[in-house]
């Protein structure tokens, strides 16, 4: 059991990893990820939203019709995105101004329409919602990396107005530099970013695919 | 007796790669010699710079990629981007920036879409738009060209030396003491708070066709890319053509209305117009390829050049209208095809 929910994890964290690889909600991904805290907050609120709608579709799977499958899914996200949404508004309406419009847009994230879909429209309640826990961190995570490199080589610092999140007195998180690489900051940064992390992720992979080739490959010249 | 079978081509060009970057180098010689005694020494530099970390670049993305560095630097090529991209940045620039630019240019545009022969944009624009975008206000910092008059003042050596490694001026010398607006920069402000084009270039900055010193550089780059175009290593369509894009609009327009739209003199020799159409725009590889591609090609990036200097937010477009073509040419390319002897204008073979 342990070690089926590691490697569910896995799976979600980084085989098939939302943003990495199945390259979903990229415009979220790309728009808000200009901070950290940016990132944290709508990788918070996503995950939230995934949970529970994977939950929700998982449990009224056996009742949804086929054909008319897509718009019940949109109508329980747009619910669980409104409600997400006047959470945000209440408890951290600096954070949801500064998110703006990307939270109400949660409801067209492919990758929570994708999970119902696939995942959740075919198995069990608790894997379900084990499925939008693991996906909806792998998503966050992904925007927590970017938003914390861009923030770091784009003005110079980390974790700025972390207060938005966890309240209190305007924070300045940790200060490197006066300013930074604007160019990370505009949009161009976060193309750049996200194909960067692709493009070390596909390294990642082939080195190790090679490293379990190769071990063999010596084993046999060994035995010869 | 046996007879030597042989296939065409018969005569093998004698043209390696090495050998057509350095001539393109050479040809570059007097403009740059031309812009170190109009703006300082700081263009000296800034080449140091720019040619060590684009060949830092090279040879550490070549290593990476295993594949032998000597190959890719003998080649000269990144000197020739370490070169452009120093002719399109102030004299006046932190190394910073220009480091920025070389390995932007060299590791991103170049090496990474499969270096040399396969980069899809020009590896010298793309190092000066980033640098353009992510570092602003260091790119505004022209100098006053070298003319004459009093009211401002040139930096030494020693002082541009320390500009370059530090970012600041020596104490007592005030930014605005040193550098100027360029003319295309003080047309375009000129003509939004509605001078009129003659009100303008009576501003002795503004020279007689496209800014005191500019002009003469721009003779001098005239000079090198015809000296290209006789030794067959540019041919002459995309020069042609960008000359045309630009100066067609820009003549029908000051006919229309010269007191409010820049001379086409202005355009020809202001800015980076020459630069860009013998040396920028004639980039083999990010160019179009077929006669007829190329004229496309060249006149897409005078009309661009054009509109963004009238109509745009910056003063001069070379880069942006060098990029925004390089995008092109896929497209360019598949609907240029020359017809083949034997076969329809589709490619299709005769019936």
């Amino acid at each position: 059991m342990a070690a089926d929910l590691i490697e569910r994890f896995k799976i979600g964290l980084w085989r098939d990893n939302p943003g990495l690889v199945q390259l979903l909600g990229l415009c979220p991904l790309l728009a808000v990820t200009a901070t950290f805290v940016n990132g944290l907050g709508l990788g918070i609120a996503t995950l939230a939203v995934l949970v529970a709608s994977n939950a929700l579709v998982s449990a009224t799977r056996r009742w949804i019709q086929p054909e008319i499958r897509i718009p019940i899914y949109v109508l329980i996200i747009a619910s669980l995105v409104t409600c997400i949404e006047l959470i945000f508004k209440a408890w951290f309406p600096e954070l949801d101004r500064s998110l703006g419009v990307f939270i109400p847009l949660i409801v067209t994230n492919c990758a929570i329409v994708a999970r119902a879909e696939i995942f959740a429209s075919r198995n069990p309640i608790g894997s379900s919602i084990l499925d939008g826990l693991v996906m909806g961190t792998g998503f966050a995570l992904l925007l927590m990396a970017i938003g914390a490199v861009r923030e770091l080589f784009g003005q110079g610092s980390l974790f700025a107005r972390m207060d938005m999140l966890l309240g209190g007195e305007p924070m300045h998180g940790i200060v490197l530099a006066e300013n930074g690489w604007l160019f990370l900051v505009l949009p161009p940064g976060a193309f750049f970013c996200l194909a960067l992390a692709i493009a070390g992720k596909n390294a990642i992979d082939q080195r190790r695919q090679t490293s379990r080739n190769e071990i063999p490959r010596r084993a046999r010249r060994l035995n010869r | 007796m046996e007879f030597q079978r042989r296939e065409a081509p018969f005569l093998t060009p004698r043209v390696s790669v090495a050998s057509l970057m350095l001539q393109v180098l050479a040809a570059l010689v007097p403009a740059a010699m031309a812009h170190v005694w109009f703006f300082g020494p700081g263009f000296i530099f800034n080449l140091l710079v720019a040619s060590v970390f684009a060949a830092g670049g090279e040879a550490l993305i070549l290593s990476l990629r295993s594949r032998k560095p000597e190959t890719g630097l003998t080649d000269y090529s990144a000197l020739v981007t370490a070169v452009l991209l120093t002719f399109a940045i102030p004299s006046l620039t932190p190394w910073w920036v220009t480091a920025t630019g070389a390995l932007f240019a060299v590791v991103v545009a170049k090496h990474l879409y499969g270096g040399l022969g396969f980069n899809i944009f020009n590896p010298a624009m793309v190092g000066y738009v980033v640098i353009l975008i992510a570092f602003p206000a260091d790119l505004n910092l022209w100098v006053a060209p070298r003319m004459g008059d009093l009211d401002y003042q040139t930096l030494t050596i020693l002082q541009t030396m320390q500009f370059t490694l530090t970012g600041s001026l020596p104490d007592g010398i005030a930014f605005d003491a040193v550098s100027r607006a360029t003319p295309l920069d003080v047309m375009k402000t000129g003509l939004h708070n509605l001078h009129t084009v003659a009100e303008i270039r009576s501003i002795p900055i503004m020279g007689d066709f496209g800014g005191r010193g500019w002009e003469w550089i721009g003779n001098f780059l005239a000079m090198g890319g015809l000296w290209l175009l006789i030794k067959k290593i540019i041919r002459w369509h995309i020069p042609a053509a960008v000359g045309m894009g630009l100066l067609v609009p820009a003549t029908i327009m000051y006919m229309v209305d010269p007191s409010s739209y820049a001379p086409p003199g202005f355009h020809l020799f202001g800015g980076a117009t020459i630069l860009c159409a013998f040396f920028i725009a004639t980039d083999p590889v990010s160019a179009a390829t077929s006669p007829k591609g190329r004229l496309i090609y060249g006149l897409g990036i005078g009309i661009v050049i054009y509109c963004i200097r009238r109509w745009g937010s910056y003063a001069d477009g070379v880069a942006f209208a060098v990029l925004l073509m390089n995008m092109a040419v896929p497209a360019i390319d598949y609907l240029t095809r020359p017809h083949i002897v034997g076969h329809d204008s589709r490619g299709e073979q005769d019936a």
